[in-house]
């Protein structure tokens, strides 16, 4: 079983939902970032997104756009955030990673390559913002072949026929990105997002997390009521940009995710 | 429509939006459902005969259509070598060819319901065509420009904000166009229900590098007509300058299939292609993905993209249009560069001899033609695209020449 399913069995058992910081791998600099990530389970993260800086972050608001340039200014590449996950299972083998960003610094490793030494340091899904389903055949392959989840994306404006596309080939777990734009701009309705898990639930077996405008330990607590984990992103990172201390930011918003009282998973369809 | 031969080369792309390696639809999920439904929208509108009256009436009375193939009888003299003739893009409404897929794109816009428009610009030629037709159908339009942009290109600036647009500066990245259209992508993907955006260039996701060169397609088979009545045949050579692309597309696609037109694209060589301050993205380039579609790119080992450079804004991108990456690889094209040098004495030589001030960007086509003409024989024939004219560049010119306005 790999370490995304191991951890969403555990989490299903004990009745809680997942709690996944994000934070963009080499921000401000490499050593802090790893720092940073280095605590962040015994903060409460149940699965870690790590953030691949890229030149041109077309989906992101200004925090992750700000991240990605520090990471970048401070020399982070895509070999050494593999690096960086090495480091990390040397102490923690079980806590799931998912590294999220662009596809062009993956094109420019060479897909297959980078598939296999993902695989090799540790990692265990890809969300690839830029890859939808029907140009993504070029890494699903290989990363499939190397145990490696492709995590898709499901948003506000994926109908019916859009969200068969998505769950084809879908594995890990099915992010529901909570508003139309861009990370950590907008708010959610919270009723709408609720919906559309409920909607996701019924299509698919798979764990459904939500995030994108999720900033507070209250908007958290809410969500983690009827996903099945809560990313927070834009927040942390701004924490990590205000030289403010991340984990324990990180630390209360686990708190509020496992404190939910998941009542409404139960009944989720109408 | 006329069957395309067998081997055409103006088949592509295919149903999903490939030219051969390049092109796709490289967009957040977000967006997926917008751009697929476009392409339906495109597909329907392309299909409409009332669509093409409307446009072409357009085309015709608003812009000025078509455009003037003029012979620079000086310029050859000048040259010593084959004939030129200059396509006048710079005489359409609006100064460039811009205009010709603004018009068909708004159209597009309001069969599909749209209320709000938003685009990248860079030189602001561009923006200036977008908030024009904005103006013209009154529509609402928003223009992401690069911080860097806004300063060199003032009168186009202060033009779009005239036409009533509202015009964004754009400080992250290189604060240059590539960063101004990742401004309009964040734009689209958060306001998906009542936006439009008009992309400028032969570049992006699929539909909009076909769409824009069928837009564009006026300039090639305008030219096609007019160099038959002129001459009695093809020509042996055209050229056109490439920044993303969509001027010379919309020039070379006509005559792709006519083995004998030779077909050269030039790109902005900045301070030279060996230096790293250039925009020679088909020439020094590595292919990529960026800004919705994989094609040749400016980018570092690991996958970053560059900063290109040159003095001409609209050439300043360190993308350029799949179509393009894929004639490269298939020999039919051949691109070449030309350096900001190079461009600044086309466009002083223009503006001298034939009394037309060229915008800086075809300054860069007419610098390679300026190389080749001497070399060519003085029955052969070359067409260039003027695709704008200079008046937004004077005090880019002036500072460059050191002259005091």
């Amino acid at each position: 079983m790999s370490r995304i399913a191991a951890r969403f069995a555990e989490l299903k058992r004990a009745g809680r939902a997942a709690f996944i910081p994000f934070i963009t791998a080499g921000d401000p600099n490499a050593e802090t970032s790893f720092t940073i990530l280095e605590t962040l389970p015994s903060a409460g993260a149940d699965l870690i997104e790590l953030g691949v800086p890229f030149s041109d972050p077309m989906a992101d608001g200004p925090a992750i756009q700000a991240s990605s340039l520090r990471a970048l200014n401070a020399g982070m590449n895509l070999p050494r955030v593999l690096e960086l996950v090495r480091r990390f299972r040397k102490r923690d083998d079980t806590t799931p990673i998912v590294l999220m960003g662009y596809y062009n610094p993956i094109h420019a490793y060479g897909s297959d390559g980078f598939a296999n030494d993902a695989a090799e340091a540790g990692v265990d899904g890809l969300i690839t913002v830029d890859l939808p389903p029907e140009e993504d055949e070029v890494l699903r392959r290989p990363a499939m072949a190397r145990g490696l989840d492709i995590i898709r994306l499901a948003t506000p404006t994926s109908t019916d026929q859009r969200l068969a596309a998505i769950l084809n080939g879908a594995g890990g777990f099915l992010y529901y990105v909570s508003i139309a734009g861009v990370t950590g701009t907008k708010s959610y309705a919270e009723a709408d997002v609720r919906a559309a898990v409920a909607r996701l639930k019924k299509h698919s077996r798979l764990p459904c997390a939500v995030g994108f405008g999720i900033k507070t330990p209250e908007q958290a607590y809410a969500v983690a009521e009827f996903a099945d984990a809560v990313v927070v992103g834009s927040a942390i990172v701004d924490r990590i940009a205000e030289g403010g201390d991340a984990a324990d930011f990180c630390k209360t918003l686990a708190e509020s995710v496992h404190a939910a009282r998941r009542t409404a998973v139960v009944d989720l369809d109408p | 429509m006329t069957a395309l031969p067998p081997n055409s080369y103006r088949a592509g792309p295919d149903d999903r939006g490939h030219f051969g390696d390049y092109g796709g639809r490289f967009v957040a999920e977000t967006l997926m459902p917008l751009v697929l439904d476009l392409e339906r929208a495109y597909e329907k509108a392309k299909a409409d005969p009332a669509f093409h009256a409307q446009l072409n009436g357009l085309l015709k009375h608003y812009v000025g259509r078509p455009s003037a193939l003029y012979f620079a009888e000086r310029l050859t003299a000048h040259l010593g070598g084959a004939k030129i003739y200059l396509k006048r893009e710079d005489l359409n409404h609006t100064g460039a060819h811009k205009i010709n897929n603004c018009l068909g794109q708004i159209l597009l816009a309001r069969r599909m319901g749209k209320t709000r428009i938003i685009a990248e610009t860079g030189a602001g030629q561009h923006g200036v065509a977008t908030a024009t037709v904005a103006a013209r159908f009154g529509l609402p339009c928003v223009v992401y420009m690069g911080a860097v942009d806004i300063e060199r290109q003032k009168p186009n600036v202060f033009r779009m904000r005239l036409l009533g647009a509202d015009v964004r500066s754009v400080t992250s990245g290189s604060r240059t166009l590539k960063d101004a259209m990742n401004e309009a992508l964040r734009d689209w993907v958060a306001n998906v229900e009542d936006t439009f955006y008009i992309i400028g260039s032969a570049a992006g996701p699929h539909p909009y590098p076909e769409m824009v060169r069928d837009f564009q397609c006026i300039i090639g088979n305008e030219t096609r007509v007019q160099i038959r009545e002129a001459e009695g045949r093809l020509p042996d050579l055209i050229v056109a300058c490439v920044g993303g692309g969509s001027n010379a597309i919309g020039m070379f696609h006509a005559f792709l299939d006519d083995r004998e037109v030779e077909i050269h694209g030039v790109e902005a060589a900045g301070q030279g292609a060996g230096t790293p301050r250039h925009a020679a993205t088909l020439s020094a380039g590595t292919p990529g993905v960026l800004h919705g579609a994989r094609s040749y790119l400016l980018q570092n080992r690991d996958g970053q993209v560059l900063e290109a450079h040159s003095i001409s804004a609209g050439l300043d991108y360190p993308g350029v249009g799949p179509e393009h990456s894929w004639l490269k690889d298939q020999g039919r094209v051949k691109y070449f560069s030309a350096t900001d040098g190079d461009a600044l004495e086309a466009f002083q030589l223009l503006s001298r001899i034939e009394g037309i001030i060229p915008a800086l960007e075809p300054a860069h086509a007419l610098a390679h033609v300026m190389r080749l003409a001497l070399r060519m024989a003085r029955d052969q024939i070359v067409v260039v695209t003027l695709s704008g004219r200079g008046d937004k560049d004077v005090f880019t010119v002036a500072d460059a020449l050191g002259a005091e306005l």
